[in-house]
């Protein structure tokens, strides 16, 4: 049993953002400065914002949120002119598997709020939000000291370390809603709502975001990236990873291996096989079980299994493959999961989360949850697996990949890939629980959706 | 007790006080209450309304939407036990199981002496220390059976009032902007930059 100051295993990659999770006082304002904290701010209040957004372009810096926009391009997209601006950060992470932005927090608030401030200074923002999940409350002290001592220095509010930039920095927090991590809901959370996303278009936060103003939401590692890019320069990061994914990310690496811990890896370079494997990292499946699947990227994502582990973390190869790298948590599922439980454990999730605002999702989330525990419960029909693929289809039409929506955001659509990856992976539980064999009519679209399970009328071209 | 405190209602007006929009500061403001009483009352959701400018209804109609307030009042520890896949992997329904046996309870229900509440929750992100849980919103990692023992004992005896604040109380620091500090420019039409209007 041990409080937050856990020791957290991490590899040998560089440390662009954990590199002050080891320091007793790495979440003060002595203990950043000491180790080089608030420098890239004053590098970057001698550059025109331009310029700051240029290396952030330069970098491609990824959004390290989920979606994986890069963040550079996404500042861009304010109308010109139109003020005040506001920047938003997303420190809601909720999604099952995700555990580093907490980290960052807790361990690190001043590399976060320094990031902010760089942003903030790029986009030309007047007041920038630090959006913390409710749940968290040791991550809300050390945001409220960290900025408690930043004012108090003169790195935020009026005239920022003596320029002639002044930008407001609030911490603000949550209450329990999984869906304020998508940005327009946090949006309507923060403008003291129910946690309801809006509908896109019209309002892309970048041009009518909070209060209806520009706004740009980014991630907490995102905004974490900042100073080091500043410091070093947009190329010395894109060095960092293969190209296509650059720099570094924090994986929360959980489940069924000897070492979880959260890794900070080079992207496009360290493959799955590498987390899981090497000492340094999750150091063997455990026990020496064998592995069965493994969630690559949260809840949302679909699953993959033992032939996808040679694969890079790198984003497009990732989407390519049919899932994707979303909030960086990894789940390793070893050979004695029952997938059926472990499906209606992610179902529920989004069943419990659903915001109720869209049918599909309200009601088929719901139908799923239900069809999953009657099943496993020992009274499913055979029927039920086709029932179950059906629904799923009605809430993300032909279960593709990337996703088809009927819905406003993608929450609905998330809980289609744990039942659509354990259908077509491992029909066999399924069918010892309803007592009979799985059929299907239609084959899900999506290239992570593979059987054993053949199906053999292809999906309508819709 | 329901209505805010003279004391809270400094403080409600400074978290107001930095947001362009008052109606910005509903959810810490409820939070002020729930810190305050445990719970949210009707009559503080009243007075949140004519805080922020807005009607009861809409301040109900925020509040029942997340899960963090309860609308009545919950023991004085709120143990959450997360389910969530890492931890489903890892023993966290039968680590829940434990603690509704320990504690003569189902999750969702208090006990007899007001003292504890069990809530089947959501991942709190703690994946990688698996199973874990909060006690009003504390956490506790790779938590045993054995320790979750001693953990209710502890409580009950009084012994971890240092480490853990009564339901209701989140971050035990605030922000307060110093003096003098506050730039105020959020809701200014403006440029943040003097004579660059991009």
């Amino acid at each position: 049993m041990t409080d937050t100051a856990a020791p957290i295993a991490k590899g040998p990659a560089p440390k662009i953002v954990s590199s002050r999770f080891d320091l007793v006082d790495g979440h003060t304002l002595q203990g950043y400065v000491r180790t080089g904290g608030y420098t890239a701010l004053r590098k970057a209040l001698t550059m025109s914002p331009e310029e700051v957004t240029a290396e952030v372009k330069t970098a491609n810096l990824l959004g390290r949120g989920g979606a994986g926009f890069p963040a550079g391009v996404k500042w861009g997209f304010c109308p010109p002119g139109v003020f005040p601006r506001y920047l938003v950060i997303n420190g809601d992470e909720s999604e099952p598997g995700t555990y580093k932005d907490r980290l960052l927090v807790e361990r690190d608030p001043h590399q976060l709020i320094e990031g902010v401030l760089i942003a903030a200074y790029a986009i030309g923002a007047a007041q920038a939000f630090i959006y913390i999940r409710g749940e968290m409350a040791h991550a809300q002290e050390r945001v409220a000291a960290a900025l408690n001592e930043a004012y108090a220095a003169g790195f935020a509010g009026h005239r920022v370390c003596g320029s002639d930039f002044s930008v407001d920095v609030v911490l603000h927090w949550g209450a329990g809603a999984y869906i304020v991590g998508e940005e327009t809901a946090l949006i309507e959370s923060l403008e003291g709502n129910r946690g309801m996303p809006r509908l896109k278009p019209p309002y892309f936060p970048a041009v009518k975001g909070l209060y209806m103003q520009p706004t740009i939401v980014n991630n907490v590692e995102t905004m974490a990236n900042l100073p080091w890019i500043v410091l070093n320069g947009g190329a010395k990061f894109a060095e960092l990873g293969n190209g296509k994914s650059t720099g570094t990310r924090l994986f929360a690496l959980s489940g069924h291996v000897n070492k979880p811990g959260v890794y900070e890896v080079e992207l496009g370079v360290t493959t799955f096989r590498d987390l899981f494997e090497k000492p340094e990292y999750g150091n063997g499946i455990r026990d020496g079980h064998k592995l069965k699947a493994f969630i690559p990227g949260g809840a949302s994502a679909p699953w993959l299994y033992e032939e996808h582990q040679d694969l890079p973390l790198c984003k497009p190869t990732i989407d390519q493959a049919g899932s994707m790298l979303g909030s960086g948590a990894i789940v390793v599922m070893d050979e004695t999961t029952d997938m059926v439980k472990a499906a209606l454990r992610l179902v529920r999730f989004f069943a419990r989360e659903s915001c109720g605002k869209c049918t599909p999702c309200r009601e088929g989330t719901t139908w799923l949850e239900r069809i999953l525990d009657r099943i496993l419960a020992g009274n499913g029909r055979p029927e039920d697996v086709r029932l179950l693929m059906d629904v799923s289809d009605n809430i993300s039409i032909g279960l593709a990949w990337p996703p088809r929506q009927t819905t406003i955001c993608p929450l609905g659509q998330s809980a289609t890939t744990p039942i659509a990856s354990a259908v077509m992976r491992f029909p066999d539980e399924f069918a010892k629980y309803v007592g009979g064999s799985v059929e299907l009519k239609v084959k899900p679209r999506g290239s992570a959706f593979v059987g054993p399970l053949t199906v053999t009328s292809e999906p309508a071209n819709v | 007790m329901s209505r805010l405190t003279a004391d809270n209602e400094k403080i409600a007006h400074e978290i107001i006080g930095r947001y362009p929009r008052k109606r910005s500061a509903m959810i810490p403001l409820l939070h002020l209450a729930q810190e305050q009483d445990g719970y949210v009352a009707n009559d503080a959701m009243a007075q949140i309304a004519e805080l922020v400018g807005s009607t009861p209804a809409e301040v109900l109609g925020t509040c029942s939407f997340y899960e963090m307030f309860k609308r009545e009042p919950v023991g004085k520890y709120l143990i959450n036990v997360c389910t969530n896949i890492s931890c489903q992997l890892m023993g966290g329904e039968e680590l829940l199981h434990h603690v509704e046996h320990r504690l003569g309870i189902h999750h969702g229900a208090t006990t007899a002496d007001g003292m504890f509440t069990i809530e089947d929750v959501e991942c709190i992100a703690a994946c990688t220390e698996a199973p874990c849980l909060q006690v009003n919103y504390r956490y506790f990692h790779k938590i045993t059976n054995d320790e979750v023992d001693t953990l209710i004992d502890e409580i009950r005896a009084g012994k971890r009032t240092d480490d853990i604040p009564p339901h209701g109380t989140l971050a035990k620091v605030r922000q307060h902007v110093p003096a003098g500090h506050w730039a105020g420019r959020g809701g200014e039409g403006l440029p943040v930059i003097p004579g660059q209007a991009n």
